[in-house]
């Protein structure tokens, strides 16, 4: 990593809040031109949440060089985070729990994904506290065993209550009925492809602008040698604890999306944020290159269209998922792309 | 106090099996620091070999004697696995970074539990039965096969303590989990041994396999969550005794499947695959080298 000179503050946000813009147009586009429940949608829904997952999981595997598994313990804080406030919320402001077309409707999704992102930054935090004392193996272990611990809670909670036993339960205990095993399957489906497009053009842009900043930097010197970091000022501690706290936010709001992307009686149950999920999440961000933000992103949609094309031979898929995974870890240690990014790829002879 | 009894005995059942497990994870880890993600399914895969034999060999009700001739195939088949897996998947990757080496864990175990899965199908399979007899002591019903299982479990460990600290092999390993290079410069033949801490830590998990198989009678499919749930549990009660220690899985391994049953029993079922990792958390905030475990100070 060569440093960079600094950037004045106008460019900085000219680098950020142009290619936001671009990308929230591209996700209008998107939005507009793709038929809601069309097949095409659901693939791209898919790939959206996967680049979700696999580029927030990065901040903390790739750039920090900690070792979470358990990734999709903070998506399913995440989705029923948001699934509690567009339900339960829903109901205390509109009086029923139906889907709102109307712009209040829609900010409560927003405000739910945040609340949903929140939740799982609050969980981040918690998990990213033993990673002071743990590493390597330890933390791996801790962060799985801390998704399993969240899938466990949550298959023991009572039933979803239907709008007629509100009334029964007072205000704030009725966020506890989460459906337990079977899942919190009256949601309603406020998602559709702009809003996960929206999502993945800010995960991308906080990613990239996050390594590019002098906090970044100090995730890189935690990856390359947490005690010369420590050395010269860095304070490792905080670091580590933000990049699990930044990650497991995103990873809220992808799991805010899944939530509501499915129609109304279709459940999100715990089932689906098993260690699987997050061992894929993990597969997508070795395979791009630790630390390289395109790698992940690619190899997010890469292994998600390969997912949908073996689908008939879906016994077939892991065998070649895994088979994969070791082969690439013998002859290309660093992933496919390491930690150079896409365009590094086009560039001629990168100057010294 | 026949309830406190019935989950003290049901806990030592348990742990007694996660002991075993907890072995292979605590072996390998000692000598090349790694987690092997892949163990639980070398357990899985040992339950499997055992029914397979069982089968080919019309041994479905097998007699003790029997029962142990299975045993000792289904170690050995475990055995060739644990083998077969260190020279191709880890034995390429020994300079290579310790998180490689735990991605390709991952790997290598997805490859064994969907493997196994296309072979054997997805359907839960019923294990070869021993003749039921039980015995009530002190108010509690005793099954005899898991006496059995206790046994076999607490003579195999027995053994591999008696190699370790007995034979020469041991010395080596123990040689070569303080330092591989010295280790090497000493004339101790690192990469043997290193295949040989595989070879022994999965003939015990195929061991364990066989065990758990003939304690519940059937088996689940190797690609079901709850082999690699079982597998995790092992590998914290191997952290809980201090990973790299053998008597500390072993207590490890007792303490945990207690615990679990002691939660189920007196609190709930549904929190019995959580304890364990809330154990874990605790045991690695309080003291990270686990209860046995040295604490070992990070230099430069």
């Amino acid at each position: 990593m060569t440093p960079r000179p600094s950037v004045s503050t106008p460019r900085a946000i000219g680098a950020s809040l142009l290619p936001l813009l671009l990308g929230l147009c591209a996700a209008m586009i998107l939005e507009l031109s793709i038929p809601q429940g069309s097949y095409v949608e659901k693939i791209l829904f898919d790939i959206g949440v996967n680049v979700i997952l696999a580029v927030s999981l990065n901040i903390v595997n790739g750039l920090t060089g900690q070792f979470s598994i358990g990734h999709a313990g903070f998506m399913a804080l995440g989705a029923y985070g948001s699934i509690v406030v567009t339900y339960y919320g829903g109901y205390a402001i509109f009086g029923d729990v139906l889907k709102h077309t109307t712009l209040s409707g829609y900010s409560l999704y927003f405000v739910s994904l945040i609340a949903g992102g929140l939740v799982a930054a609050a969980a981040g935090w918690v998990v990213g506290l033993p990673s002071l004392r743990l590493r390597g193996d330890y933390l791996a272990i801790v962060t799985l065993g801390f998704g399993e611990i969240i899938r466990v809670v949550l298959q023991a909670t009572p039933p979803v209550l239907y709008p007629s036993e509100m009334a029964a339960v007072p205000g704030w205990e009725r966020v506890l009925h989460l459906g337990g095993a079977l899942g919190f399957s009256h949601g309603q489906s406020y998602n559709s492809l702009g809003w996960t497009y929206a999502a993945v053009v800010v995960m991308l842009l906080v990613a990239y602008r996050l390594r590019e900043s002098t906090h970044g930097r100090a995730f890189l010197s935690v990856r390359e040698n947490e005690i010369a970091a420590e050395a010269i000022g860095v304070n490792t501690t905080r670091y580590k604890v933000a990049a699990f706290v930044i990650a497991a936010f995103f990873a809220g709001i992808a799991g805010g999306l899944f939530a509501h992307q499915l129609g109304a009686g279709t459940a999100s149950r715990p089932e689906e944020f098993n260690f699987m999920k997050s061992f894929e999440a993990v597969i997508m961000v070795v395979l791009g290159g630790m630390g390289s933000i395109t790698g992940a992103t690619v190899a997010a949609i890469a292994l998600t269209l390969l997912t949908e094309i073996l689908r008939s031979v879906q016994d077939y898929r892991l065998v070649a998922y895994s088979l994969l995974l070791i082969v690439v870890m013998i002859l290309r240690p660093k992933g496919l792309f390491g930690t150079r990014e896409i365009w590094d790829f086009f560039r001629k002879k990168d100057q010294p | 106090m026949a309830d406190f009894l019935t989950f003290l005995f049901k806990g030592i059942s348990v742990g007694s099996l996660y002991a075993l497990i907890a072995l292979g994870y605590t072996m390998v880890y000692g000598i090349l620091q790694f987690i092997n993600f892949a163990h639980s399914d070398v357990f899985a895969l040992g339950a499997f070999f055992s029914w397979r034999f069982a089968v080919a060999y019309h041994l479905m009700h097998p007699t003790p004697i029997q029962a142990a001739g299975l045993l000792l195939l289904s170690m050995a088949a475990c055995a060739l696995t644990g083998l077969l897996i260190e020279w191709l998947a880890y034995r390429p990757l020994r300079q290579a970074p310790r998180l490689n080496v735990l991605i390709t864990a991952i790997g290598v175990s997805l490859f064994l539990e969907n493997a196994g899965q296309l072979v054997w199908g997805k359907s839960v399979v019923q294990f070869p039965t021993m003749t039921e007899h039980s015995i009530v002591l002190g108010g509690v019903h005793i099954r005899l096969v898991e006496v059995v299982a206790v046994g076999a479990a607490f003579a195999l460990m027995l053994g591999l303590q008696w190699l370790v600290y007995r034979t020469k092999i041991g010395r080596g390993m123990r040689a070569v989990s303080v330092d591989h290079n010295i280790a090497g410069l000493m004339g101790v033949p690192v990469d043997q041994i290193i295949s040989l801490t595989f070879v022994i830590g999965s003939a015990l998990a195929g061991a364990g396999g066989l065990l758990v198989g003939l304690t519940y009678g059937q088996i689940k499919q190797p690609a079901d969550a709850s082999w690699i749930i079982y597998g995790l549990k092992a590998f914290v009660a191997a952290v809980i005794g201090g990973i790299g220690n053998l008597p500390g899985a072993m207590l490890g391994g007792l303490l945990l499947g207690i615990a679990e049953q002691f939660v189920a029993g007196y609190v709930s079922t549904t929190f019995r695959d959580a304890i364990a990792f809330a154990l874990l958390i605790v045991i690695l905030l309080v003291r990270p080298s686990g209860i046995l475990g040295k604490n070992v100070v990070e230099k430069v």
